[in-house]
């Protein structure tokens, strides 16, 4: 792949810039029903249809349920496929979602982070992300809108990938990046077109002289088989997710990989978070720094497959770690990125763990809460014990 | 119209073997339609019996591609689908023409994925939505829908001692379908194998979407001895019940007329599900009363014709 020479930097919010992708994956099929706060990248891939920059067969579906199974059938005839919602759109798609995975179709999807109801909230939280969790879709999630640009791309390739052939979310931050203008560098048009290839689907539905029954009915003597290659495609994934981080980085000079490492190497309390909270946090770890105090911040880009290992070795000289959960995991012992932290950690790792709770319904998550929790995690690496309490930052008692 | 002779040459492209009951009028009504559609056709399924009894892993007896995703969701799938095609066609990254036919039973079809049916209507996608109406849930042990007629005991329905069966009408769909303004909607019956098979052709020809209720009679659910499914079809047609009649680009058409029209205890004496009527006069009076209204509504619908046509002649007169 050749390095990227004519940059483009323009203002774009994190909806504008996913659109911006799209336009340049030009998906044959996309479905898509509106829910705030996805509305205005569709309003965006909308202007491109019209205007004809795109060939893409836009399906403007009457429900999320439908947005997904009319991905599915689209992807099974052989289509790239695109979709993207939010939240209560996701919830209502979810027995779908499961099919796409289980189909092994490599849809992607935008999820425009937002807290699932009730109460009825339209801000971000990573709720509807974290109830799909287990669905068996690649989950990577962005700091701010050139990620969002970036893993919308590289999301295409990694869906798609012989090795792999899952579906993929790309999430983003409701409102904190999908409406927030901030500068992002834009590749060519042509960079994604080679980038990304021509769709080879396996098997598709079109090819009439070759039929193919897709979603047959597996009992109790095929389904737990069927199952485990699908299981190994999820094990493949981190291996494809770093070299397709890798060949971007080597056009564009933006590296990716399953996680990033800010100041982490001689850090003795690191915070782990995923999405926009990174970007402050990094703005805390700098302050911090500058007051010689040794901490770090581990960011999650891929929730799912969970890069365990790497997270391991990331941890492995902590004194104390917390963990920053935009979700609730009602009844268990954390947020969900808690309890996958203290999974990785446990029987390999020992360092104390704190799980908190934060930015719930699009509650704002300012510097002072991520410095709030490096200042608590002093007790922890102290004291040298986990807590199954929970902490809560940024809400009024 | 293809002839009897015509279509029994063609290739059976829903194998023997699968796993329905013997008897199923599920499995005729596919094999009828698919005689009439060809091998370039792209058949999705809603959850089922007709998706149970064909594609038990590893066994297939579809010959052409087949998708099954969801119960509720067959219309937006081969929406999907169709979208596809629609797309690499117009890239020019396949070349054939295909068609593209959905089947769902009345529970995916007037119920749980009447939202979807509806959406895909509206979308204009150019499919062929064939519901196979056999009154009940039957894959799941034979629970009312709103398709379930009048009177008959289900399941979840019985004839109690204080209820007697169901005491509601069945929706009428296909009309439900008219309102969507596709070009094409029709009622058929396995019994009329030609009248269904010029109709799907029909459905095919048209640009665009188009609907097709079948009844299917299930002789587990209606009670009635599994060699006598055609008879029973007939019988449906016969008493008007089941009227056969399509609604061709703004046209109302009655395909079918009986000789003589038979008074619905022809229909309903034959079946087990109805066999507390001799206890319940009163029951089978009342669906013989809504049975002669829709035919007469039907009637009255035909007879008008075309009621665009009408109001432009109307518009030409008084210019």
């Amino acid at each position: 792949m050749k390095v990227v020479k004519d940059k483009v930097v323009i203002a774009l919010t994190g909806n504008d810039a996913v659109a911006e992708a799209m336009r340049q994956v030009n998906p044959d099929v996309v479905a898509a029903y509106p829910i705030t706060p996805q509305t205005e990248l569709m309003h965006k891939f909308a202007d491109y249809v019209a205007d004809g920059d795109v060939k893409t067969e836009f399906v403007l579906v009457e429900s999320e349920h439908s947005a997904m199974s009319a991905a599915v059938g689209a992807s099974a005839a052989g289509a790239r496929v695109m979709t993207a919602t939010s939240a209560n759109g996701l919830a209502l798609m979810w027995e779908i979602v499961y099919i796409a995975a289980s189909t092994r179709l490599p849809i992607v999807m935008a999820l425009v982070n937002r807290a699932l109801s009730a109460p009825i909230n339209i801000h971000c939280d990573h709720s509807d992300a974290m109830g799909a969790r287990d669905a068996g879709w690649i989950q990577l999630f962005s700091e701010n809108s050139q990620e969002a640009y970036d893993n919308a791309i590289q999301a295409v390739k990694i869906a798609e990938d012989r090795d792999v052939l899952l579906p993929v979310m790309n999430c983003l931050d409701g409102f904190i990046l999908s409406h927030t203008l901030e500068p992002v560098e834009l590749v060519p048009d042509k960079f994604v077109t080679d980038f990304i290839g021509e769709f080879q689907p396996v098997h598709n539905l079109l090819d009439s002289d070759n039929p193919t029954t897709f979603g047959p009915l597996d009992f109790h003597d095929y389904y737990f088989e069927h199952k485990i290659p699908q299981i190994e495609a999820m094990k493949r994934a981190p291996a494809v997710i770093e070299r397709v981080g890798a060949e971007f980085a080597k056009a564009t000079g933006r590296a990716y990989g399953l996680l990033e490492k800010y100041r982490t190497g001689d850090a003795e309390r690191i915070v782990i978070a995923m999405g926009s909270t990174c970007g402050t946090a990094k703005a805390v770890v700098d302050v911090l720094r500058e007051k010689g105090e040794k901490v770090g911040l581990l960011k999650i880009r891929s929730f799912r497959p969970f890069p365990c290992r790497q997270v391991r070795e990331a941890l492995a000289g902590a004194k104390a770690v917390g963990v920053l959960d935009r979700a609730v995991s009602f009844g268990s012992q954390g947020g969900p990125l808690a309890i996958e932290i203290r999974s990785a950690l446990y029987d390999n790792v020992k360092v104390p763990v704190k799980g908190y709770i934060y930015g719930l319904g699009g509650r704002d998550m300012p510097g002072e809460c991520v410095e709030q929790a490096f200042e608590e995690l002093k007790r922890v690496a102290a004291d040298g014990k986990s807590s199954d309490e929970n902490g809560f930052l940024g809400v009024r008692e | 119209m293809p002839s009897l002779k015509e279509l029994s040459k063609r290739e059976d492209l829903l194998s023997a073997g699968h796993r329905a009951c013997a008897g199923c009028a599920a499995t005729i009504v596919a094999r009828q339609v698919l005689l009439a559609a060809g091998k370039d056709t792209v058949v999705g399924c809603a959850t089922g019996c007709l998706e149970v009894v064909t594609t038990i892993f590893p066994y297939t007896a579809w010959k052409v591609p087949y998708i099954h995703n969801a119960f509720e969701n067959v219309a937006s799938t081969v929406s999907g689908v169709e979208s596809a095609y629609r797309s690499l066609k117009r890239q020019g990254k396949i070349h054939k023409d295909m068609r593209f036919i959905a089947f769902g039973g009345d529970g995916g079809t007037y119920d749980i994925g009447l939202q979807a049916l509806s959406g895909a209507a509206e979308r204009g996608h150019r499919m062929l939505y064939v519901c196979y109406d056999n009154e009940a849930y039957m894959n799941t042990g034979i629970q009312r829908s709103s398709a379930t007629p009048f009177g008959a005991a289900t399941s979840t329905c019985p004839a109690g001692e204080v209820i007697p069966g169901k005491q509601q009408y069945h929706k009428d769909i296909t009309k439900i379908m008219v309102a969507h303004r596709i070009p094409y909607v029709a009622q058929a019956s396995p019994s009329h194998w030609n009248d269904l098979a010029q109709k799907v052709e029909k459905a095919l020809a048209k640009d665009g979407p188009s609907f097709i209720n079948v009844l299917s009679p299930c002789h587990r659910g209606w009670r009635y001895p599994m060699e006598k499914t055609i008879e029973i079809s007939k019988l449906a047609v016969d008493t008007c019940f089941w009227p056969l009649y399509e609604f061709d680009e703004g046209t109302w058409r009655i395909t079918y007329t009986p000789k003589e029209k038979l008074p619905l205890s022809a229909w309903t004496d034959r079946q087990g599900r109805f066999s507390h009527f001799k206890d319940h006069p009163e029951l089978l009076k009342l669906a013989q009363e809504e049975v002669d209204r829709r035919w007469r509504e039907i009637q009255t619908l035909a007879g008008i014709g075309n009621l665009c046509e009408m109001k432009c002649d109307e518009d030409k007169a008084s210019n």
